[in-house]
């Protein structure tokens, strides 16, 4: 600030320290409101795992069960379904899953701990609706002939393998998220937990 | 407010006048009277468009009177309630077939919503017409896109609160869209959720806002807007200064008071407004899906999303430059490009006043090069506002790819056409 000697210079030093003063304690007094909106410790608490019983899923059936608010996908591929994940894997963006959108039990060419079950949360990695699923095959699905099975995002039109890996140049920039998951028994299944390690 | 100009009142001696000239002496109530009213001039010849702006200012004051009584029944709660319908959902509903009128004040409020939309985008398109924005009125303008900026804010948390499945999974969409943002972005979406999907936290923030925050923000800036127009004065259909041509003592010989002149003219239009808006509340309420989409009459399911899902008409055109980004491009995936190209799409407005470089304000004078891109601007607009109601195929992706560059092109090309542009020369005064 100029100082010229028609203003009493030490005064007006002392405007723009108060000034700053109370910049600093306005900014401060901000902080408690803006952190307000964060998640409350009752939600960041919610995100319980989920236990689920797999005995009655037929292969070519898919369930979804509701972990931390989100649809978690479970499919029983058939194996012409898993057999058809070795076409696509030319046509999709990530498929051998380097990016890291599965944890590292999940990262290989079925994206799952066992071959034919599939455990994918179920909310589109563009902007989070959850995609329709196309078992149909072929022609029939209205999607196009060479399509083996998969999931179809309604909202902008991404879409996804029977691994949740998405096709090239769709809006969606990921696969499908694998959320942690372990096998408690042959026919139960933890979500949201996984044997550290395993 | 200008004010200081103008001379105290002074009583007659009846009791009306006695009360005026003691409120007059410790209030500037006839000043601003005078100022903003009786002897504010407007141009003699508006027309048909200039019936927007007082139609937005009523609408706005609909909204919020139709929005108190509504607050007085609706229950921001996002939890089931023992018939296993979230409460908020239950509420609305509750509106509609318990609260006496409830249904009438609920479709006038939802209706007022579109009803807002439209008024505002015929507005805006009139300040495109005659140059409204230009040279010295381009605070107003830009006070005027912060309104349309709020106006969509408010739309889009008011839309949020009856918890349908529109609702939400429109609401996932649009707050995902910060996601894209790179390194924050996941943080800031839930930040600004308030939980890590929406929820009852986000429910109750988006009531807050759309209750209190943006609607003292837009009272603020249709404030600012007014204020700055009386300032300058009226733009008019011939885009020519009235203030250039004053009689002796300083009235521009153009301009008329604006009361009792234009608040007679529009209250012509608000009735004939009335009119339509009455027979959208009593018989068509749900326009056909447009106004209140069908899908929103169901409760909100965080398992399921819709078949489709699109936005509410007035934000459409939006939606699709959205959507029309399917490329990567450099480091930058799609998703973020289509979140800059929406964002770019609302905020180039604000550039408008600088990149018109025409001589002349009005289309009446305007060359063919103008009319012609504000024609093919029009077209396109309406073609991805059409298209972003319809579910994707690559067809439809195309042509919205293609109107998205023509969107673009009018605002940044113009610089160039309207310098080209070979213009008719502008009157001295306006005409009738």
């Amino acid at each position: 600030m100029s100082c010229d000697e028609k203003v009493d210079c030490g005064r007006r030093r002392l405007v723009v320290a108060t000034a700053a003063a109370g910049g600093v304690a306005g900014v401060a007094v901000a902080v408690p409101f803006l952190a307000s909106l964060a998640p409350s410790e009752r939600a960041k608490s919610a995100g319980a795992p989920v236990e689920v019983d797999i005995s009655k899923l037929a292969p070519g059936q898919m369930m979804t069960v509701e972990w931390r608010g989100k649809p978690v996908w479970i499919i029983h591929r058939t194996k012409e379904m898993i057999d058809g994940l070795r076409k696509t894997d030319d046509k999709v963006a990530d498929p051998k899953s380097d990016r890291p959108m599965q944890p590292d039990y999940a990262k290989n060419e079925n994206r799952s701990i066992k071959p034919e079950i599939l455990v994918a949360i179920g909310i589109c990695t563009h902007l989070g609706c959850s995609p329709t699923d196309k078992f149909k095959t072929g022609a029939e699905s209205g999607i196009d002939a060479e399509w083996t099975g998969g999931f179809l995002c309604p909202c902008h039109g991404s879409t996804f393998d029977l691994a949740g890996r998405v096709y090239k140049s769709k809006p969606a920039p990921d696969n499908l998220e694998v959320p942690p998951h372990a096998y408690l028994s042959e026919s139960r299944l933890i979500i949201g937990e996984d044997k550290k390690g395993a | 407010m200008g004010a200081s100009n103008y001379e105290k009142f002074k009583s007659d001696g009846t009791l009306a006048g006695n009360v005026l000239e003691w409120v007059d002496a410790r209030f500037p109530l006839t000043a601003n009277w005078k100022a903003h009213l009786s002897e504010y001039y407007a141009p003699k010849n508006f027309n048909f468009w200039y019936f927007f702006g007082s139609l937005a200012l009523l609408v706005l004051v609909l909204q919020i009177v139709t929005g108190i009584f509504l607050v007085m029944h609706f229950k921001p709660d996002a939890s089931l309630n023992s018939a296993g319908v979230p409460v908020a959902f239950a509420s609305v509903e509750y509106i509609m077939r318990d609260v006496p009128w409830g249904w009438l004040i609920r479709y006038m409020h939802s209706t007022g919503a579109s009803a807002f939309f439209i008024v505002v985008y015929l507005h805006m398109f009139r300040g495109m017409l005659y140059g409204s924005y230009r040279k010295p009125r381009e605070l107003i303008w830009i006070f005027g896109v912060m309104i349309y900026l709020a106006l969509m804010a408010e739309a889009f948390m008011g839309y949020l609160l009856p918890w349908g499945q529109m609702s939400y999974w429109g609401a996932q969409v649009i707050l995902s869209l910060f996601s894209a943002i790179p390194l924050v972005g996941n943080d800031l979406a839930t930040w600004i959720r308030g939980d890590y999907v929406i929820g009852d936290a986000t429910l109750n923030r988006m009531f807050s806002f759309h209750v209190i925050a943006v609607p003292l923000v837009l009272l603020g800036l249709v404030a600012a807007h007014i204020l700055a127009l009386h300032e300058v004065g009226s733009n008019n259909p011939d885009g020519v200064e009235i203030k250039k041509k004053k009689d002796e003592r300083g009235i521009p010989l153009d301009g008329i008071p604006f009361h009792p002149y234009y608040t007679v003219k529009d209250i012509v239009g608000v009735v004939v407004f009335l009119m339509a808006f009455s027979i959208i509340v009593f018989f068509m309420p749900e326009f056909g899906g447009y106004f209140l989409e069908y899908n929103n009459f169901i409760p909100a399911d965080p398992l399921k999303t819709p078949p489709h899902i699109a936005p509410v008409w007035y934000f459409t055109p939006f939606y699709s430059i959205l959507r029309a980004n399917t490329v990567n491009f450099f480091w930058i995936d799609a998703k973020l490009w289509g979140v800059i190209f929406m964002g770019l799409g609302v905020m180039v407005f604000f550039l408008l006043p600088w990149l018109d470089r025409s001589p002349v304000k009005s289309i009446r004078y305007r060359g063919p090069l103008f009319k012609g891109a504000l024609v093919a601007f029009v077209i396109s607009f309406f073609i991805l506002g059409y298209l972003g109601i319809l579910p994707p195929t690559p067809g439809r992706t195309l042509v919205s790819q293609i109107c998205t560059i023509i969107y673009f092109a009018f605002f940044l090309l113009m610089p160039i056409y309207t310098a080209l542009d070979k213009c008719k020369p502008e009157p001295e005064r306006v005409t009738q």
